[in-house]
């Protein structure tokens, strides 16, 4: 334990410091000490560390304190051992008194919209120049495929597409059961119970598959793209490959949109499939059979109404694989700049997606698709 | 120097999974020295500190910390080792959302029951010690590497622990502040008891401040020499051993 006592003789003021001073013990103590040395009416105050038997970081920190209390020279710290004693002698009390690296002045809100508006603008040009040299390094695929690195897309598809299958099929599945189901009741009561073929078929292949699948890829493999770059270049990998004279675009970007672009598509195919395959089954349950359903679907849903979707689900696989690996690419440095790209890919991917599905609603109204 | 073991490491086998790197070490270290771990790269330096700080568990063997085992210890057992312990990583593993000072200033805030103006203080003289008092404000990533290793060791010290591990303290550190940390290191060890276990291989700074010393070679899978750090660089007849402290090359014996 430690233990103060204050006394007060002739013109000085003594405080008695005895015992263990470290974090645990002198927590009653520091601010009785403070106290006693700030209160001092008189103009010199000893601190007799004489019976004070260990000291460390903490117990150094109370005597620095005590000392910094008063004006230098009027706060003495005397009798401690000389080995505490070369630990305090490398502080100085004054200079630890002023704050050497201050918060930085806040912004006024001006300032700060200004400096927004520069965000944003820059964002804008770095994706400008981004789709710029994505669609150069594409072009470049298609004049020397062999300068693609194969290996590495494979790899990359096999994550993007073949594990991205149970999550694909469960949704579609679930999504075809529950739009058969709500459409179903309301339906029966006119007897049209049949008329939820159509609507599943044709909802499912021009619209739904197609968004939900790219929805799901880029909460999936936006990300993780965004992530994946944005480690490598926290890292400094990105520039490493810089520095080798390798294109980053060309040796990260091109692998990862080579894959989105063969894998989204099968994906879309396999969600239009497994939401019709959901919707059949539920329909049973109303008494119409696969059969049925089949026939139903094929009378109202044609080759153009699948491709309006299957079309679709190309443009999806390059915006969630260019979202992903610009802001991966953005990445900037710390701990949480990894996981802030990762959620500006699926936010920007997200919003993206859905623009662009209305585009292509606008264009197909008017070619009258 | 007080001769008592404060850490007693027995037949330990360093290694994680299938991978074996360092078979029954036996080693003990004492309390208020400067203890190094030597070797060349990759025969299981750091893995081994991580059995030590009760990390990783090792394949087998015991690490006995101021007379309980880290290896073993549940619960409050356990947690009561751990507050006697301070660890530096190699690569500094700050908390990159935390200014230097806040780093600092968790352990802390956190173990003891200070006031925010005494933990402040603490924190700014252990940064103060490490030379970045004029970078408290700072995040990590705003900092060079040498400097983030610096304020590693600053929160390692923060709750003055009885034992510090550092892994690589001074690998990356300009020679001036690496003597600044050495002198801090022998001031702290010599002062105030605190015992240091030390990863390294930067001969200026294995002379500067160790006493004693274990070398792991990775052929031979265990400790090639141990004892007082002179004694091995004057009068050891293992070659490897030789080579260590001579800085000849693989060649040379081979």
């Amino acid at each position: 334990m430690a233990e103060l006592a204050v006394s007060d003789a002739d013109d000085r003021r003594v405080l008695a410091l005895s015992g263990r001073l470290d974090a645990g013990t002198i927590r009653d103590l520091w601010q009785r000490a403070t106290h006693a040395v700030r209160e001092a009416a008189a103009k010199r105050i000893v601190v007799d560390a004489r019976a004070v038997d260990y000291c460390d970081g903490a117990g150094i920190a109370l005597l620095v304190d005590l000392l910094r209390q008063r004006p230098r020279g009027e706060v003495a710290i005397e009798n401690l051992q000389p080995r505490f004693d070369a630990l305090l002698r490398q502080f100085d009390p004054e200079r630890l008194a002023q704050d050497l690296d201050p918060e930085p002045r806040r912004r006024s809100s001006i300032e700060e919209i200004g400096a927004i508006a520069a965000g944003i603008a820059r964002d804008s040009r770095e994706q400008i120049a981004f789709v710029g040299e994505a669609t150069l390094a594409l072009a470049q695929v298609v004049r020397h495929p062999s300068s693609v690195r194969w290996k590495d897309v494979w790899r990359i598809c096999e994550r993007v597409g073949a594990d991205a299958v149970p999550i694909v099929a469960l949704i579609s599945f679930l999504v075809g059961v529950i739009l058969a189901f709500q459409s179903a009741i309301p339906m029966k009561r006119f007897g049209a119970e049949i008329f939820v073929a159509d609507l599943i078929g044709l909802a499912m292949l021009r619209e739904l598959a197609p968004l939900m699948t790219a929805i799901l890829l880029a909460g999936r493999s936006g990300a993780a793209f965004a992530a994946e770059i944005g480690t490598m270049k926290v890292n400094e990998e990105v520039n490493a490959l810089t520095t080798m004279g390798l294109d980053p675009v060309r040796f990260l970007v091109t692998t990862r949109i080579l894959a989105a672009l063969l894998m989204t598509p099968l994906l879309t195919l396999l969600a239009d499939l497994v939401s019709l395959l959901g919707g059949a089954l539920t329909m049973q349950s109303f008494s119409i059979p696969f059969v049925t359903f089949r026939h139903e679907v094929e009378s109202i849903v044609d080759f153009s109404d699948f491709m309006a979707g299957f079309v679709k689900s190309f443009v999806f696989a390059v915006v969630i694989a260019g979202v992903g690996c610009l802001r991966g690419l953005q990445t900037a440095a710390g701990a949480s700049a990894v996981g802030d790209s990762a959620t500006r890919a699926v936010v920007s991917g997200i919003i993206l997606l859905v623009v662009v599905d209305g585009i292509f609603a606008v264009v197909y109204f008017f070619l009258d698709i | 120097m007080a001769q008592e073991a404060v850490i007693r490491v027995e037949g330990l086998s360093a290694g994680y999974g299938d991978v074996v790197l360092q078979k029954d070490l036996s080693f003990e270290v004492r309390r208020g020295e400067v203890f190094g771990i030597l070797g060349g790269s990759g025969c299981g330096k750091s893995t081994l500190m991580k059995h030590m700080i009760g990390l990783y568990e090792p394949i087998a063997g015991h690490v006995f910390i101021d007379g309980d085992d880290i290896v073993t210890a549940q619960g409050a057992t356990r947690h009561a080792i751990l507050r006697k312990i301070g660890v530096m990583y190699q690569s500094g593993a700050l908390f990159g959302s935390m200014t230097l000072l806040e780093n600092v200033r968790l352990p802390l805030e956190e173990y003891t029951d200070l006031t925010t103006d005494e933990i402040d203080l603490i924190g700014r003289m252990k940064l103060e010690l490490v030379g970045l008092d004029a970078f408290t404000g700072h995040l990590p990533a705003e900092i060079s590497g040498g400097m983030q290793k610096r304020a590693a060791i600053a929160r390692a010290m923060a709750l003055d622990p009885m034992i510090l591990f550092l892994d690589e303290p001074s690998a990356g550190l300009d020679p001036i502040t690496s003597a600044s940390l050495d002198a801090l290191i022998r001031r702290l060890a010599e002062n105030v008891g605190v015992t240091f276990v030390i990863v390294t291989h930067e001969l200026a700074s294995i002379f500067a401040i160790m006493d004693r010393v274990i070398m792991l070679d990775r052929r031979k899978q265990g400790i090639v020499a141990q004892g007082d750090l002179r004694k091995l660089r004057d009068e050891s007849d293992d070659p490897w051993v030789k080579q260590f402290f001579h800085r000849e090359p693989e060649a040379a014996t081979a």
